[in-house]
């Protein structure tokens, strides 16, 4: 659906997005990770043809969203950040505007209008003015406008950005429902958000992706040398020895703990789950063990390690 | 097309949506009002040959009325889309850089007709308290109409130009304020210099609009005002439209 090649974008003097690749699947939601500044933004600005890029080429559904970009336009339904929308009017009146902008005959347009009012929940305030709205609602409004004409590829810049909870939620729930149907890309720099939404995640760091993988797979990715932490009342010597004639274990560290347990930080080799090996072992030894876990790395964890290092060498 | 409609509707009830529309329409018909004092003050003292709509010309109201309103109406036409962010929900529609500056100009010049529909009923007045029918003659009433639309779309062209240029509403006022000031200035200056030979003379004889709009108020249609607002508001349109897809190239 989403092919992007080599694309880069440069603003007078700075570059915002610089080489990126990557391609979407129909049916795909697709979350564009990254800190605030990443590049995100502009990257969905030129994917809904707003702004060209500098060098590198978009294509939705195969078609270059520069030249032929009216018709791609009318493939996406486009939602910015900060959800801009005309405040003076009602909200069906808005929806209506918007469906017949986007080319929707008369009848079709109130047709869709009414059944995206009822998907986003915005029936029964079809007829307040948009500015005396919540922001939830807002929010709402802005998700409608980007469904009304159904586009096949739908690109929502931080659709839960300043939502309660309870309205991120729903948000949520709208944005999984719109998939298979429609291909969703969203941009967040909440990592939860897009650990429950997407399908896949395109991490952006300084106008670069540093990773793009499904969730599982980067949370394994990660997690592959994730260390084994056992707290075992043993001689320390007898400890250090039998970690050190382990072959699986790249590195430990041990380390005094309350009363004459030791703690050990047990760093695998190849990704290995090391838990079961150190339980044999303090069972064999009959020494004591009271704790045995495994670091589970969160997408938080992703994102700090993948964005951190880059940070480092800036400054 | 359809979304060339859309959108004039859009614009067009958007100034009735909030106070400006009103302002501007109060502020106008206040102006008018005072008009048509001045002209009934003159027409108490002696008969005069002249048609009303010669007489209302004559008032200067006419200048001021066009040169306070264009850049108030045009003002929000790109700057508040742009600082509200709407430009962006708009430009990612599938609608054309051109429908949209023509949509919004067209918007304009309606409302900007409407602010004008008054000066058809201090005519009736007078026709009716005169019982002169040739008050309201047609031919007269037409040239000027056609003289307030002709200036209204080079004033309007150019405040929406001003407005395509800036985020923010009060500097596209000021710079459409300033640009139709100049033009005005211009109109003086060409009125009081006598006529040479020289080019220079002879290029700002070109600006000579308060000739031209006269002749228009007496029901002269002069092609030279004609020409030289046409192709003015369509110089400024096609100047708007370069603005709003320099996002393109920029």
């Amino acid at each position: 659906m989403i092919e992007v090649s080599n694309l880069t974008k440069r603003y007078a003097g700075v570059t915002a997005v610089s080489n990126i690749t990557f391609s979407v699947a129909r049916g795909e939601i697709v979350g564009l990770l990254g800190p605030n500044g990443a590049g995100k933004s502009t990257t969905m600005r030129i994917l809904a043809g707003y702004l060209p890029a500098s060098s590198g080429t978009v294509r939705i559904d195969g078609l270059d969203v520069f030249r032929e970009s009216k018709e791609v336009r009318r493939r996406i339904g486009y939602m910015p950040e900060n959800n801009p929308l005309h405040h003076d009017l009602r909200v069906r009146e808005y929806l209506k505007f918007r469906a017949r902008l986007k080319g929707l005959r008369r009848k079709r347009s109130r047709e869709r209008v009414d059944v995206v009012m009822e998907q986003c929940g915005l029936a029964h305030v079809s007829r307040r003015i948009i500015g005396q709205l919540s922001k939830g609602y807002r929010q709402r409004v802005g998700l409608a406008d980007a469904l009304v004409h159904e586009p096949e590829l739908i690109i929502l810049d931080e659709p839960t950005i300043g939502l309660d909870p309870n309205q991120i939620r729903s948000v949520r729930q709208l944005i999984k429902s719109l998939s298979p149907v429609h291909t969703v890309l969203i941009s967040t720099h909440i990592l939860p958000e897009a650990e429950m939404t997407c399908n896949r995640m395109v991490i952006m760091y300084e106008g670069k992706i540093l990773a793009a993988d499904t969730p599982e797979n980067l949370q394994r990715l990660m997690s592959s040398n994730s260390q084994v932490i056992a707290e075992i009342a043993a001689p320390q010597a007898e400890l250090h020895a039998c970690w050190a004639q382990l072959p699986e274990i790249e590195q430990f560290d041990i380390s005094a703990s309350q009363g004459n347990y030791f703690r050990c930080a047990l760093t695998p080799r190849d990704g290995l789950d090391l838990r079961p090996q150190v339980f044999e072992l303090a069972r064999a030894h009959g020494w004591p063990l009271r704790e045995l876990t495994r670091n589970h790395h969160s997408l938080e964890d992703i994102f700090v390690q993948v964005t951190r290092p880059a940070e480092e060498d800036e400054g | 097309m359809q979304a060339y409609w859309t959108l004039v509707r859009r614009e067009l009830s958007a100034y009735f949506f909030s106070m400006t529309g009103y302002v501007i329409i109060a502020a106008a018909m206040f102006l008018l009002g005072l008009s048509f004092v001045d002209l009934l003050k003159q027409l108490r003292h002696q008969p005069t040959p002249m048609p009303v709509t010669e007489l209302f010309y004559m008032t200067w109201f006419f200048w001021l009325i066009l040169v306070l309103t264009t850049p108030v109406i045009t003002m929000r036409l790109f700057a508040l889309e742009k600082f509200s962010g709407t430009f962006e929900t708009l430009m990612t529609t599938p609608v054309s850089d051109r429908q949209v500056v023509l949509a919004k100009f067209s918007a304009a010049m309606t409302f900007y007709v409407l602010l004008w529909l008054p000066l058809l009923g201090c005519v009736l007045v007078v026709r009716f308290y005169t019982n002169e029918p040739a008050v309201l003659d047609a031919g007269i009433m037409g040239s000027t109409f056609v003289g307030i639309l002709l200036l209204g779309g080079l004033f309007i062209s150019l405040g929406c130009c001003a407005s395509a240029l800036t985020r923010s509403q009060v500097t596209a006022a000021m710079v459409s304020l300033l640009l139709s000031a100049s033009l005005f200035l211009l109109a003086v200056l060409a009125d009081q210099l006598p006529a040479q030979a020289t080019w220079q003379s002879q290029a700002l004889s070109c600006f000579a609009l308060f000739d031209q709009m006269h002749d228009y108020a007496r029901g002269v249609v002069d092609t030279r005002l004609a020409l030289f607002c046409v192709t003015a508001t369509l110089f400024f349109l096609f100047l708007t439209l370069r603005i709003v897809e320099s996002r393109r190239w920029k």
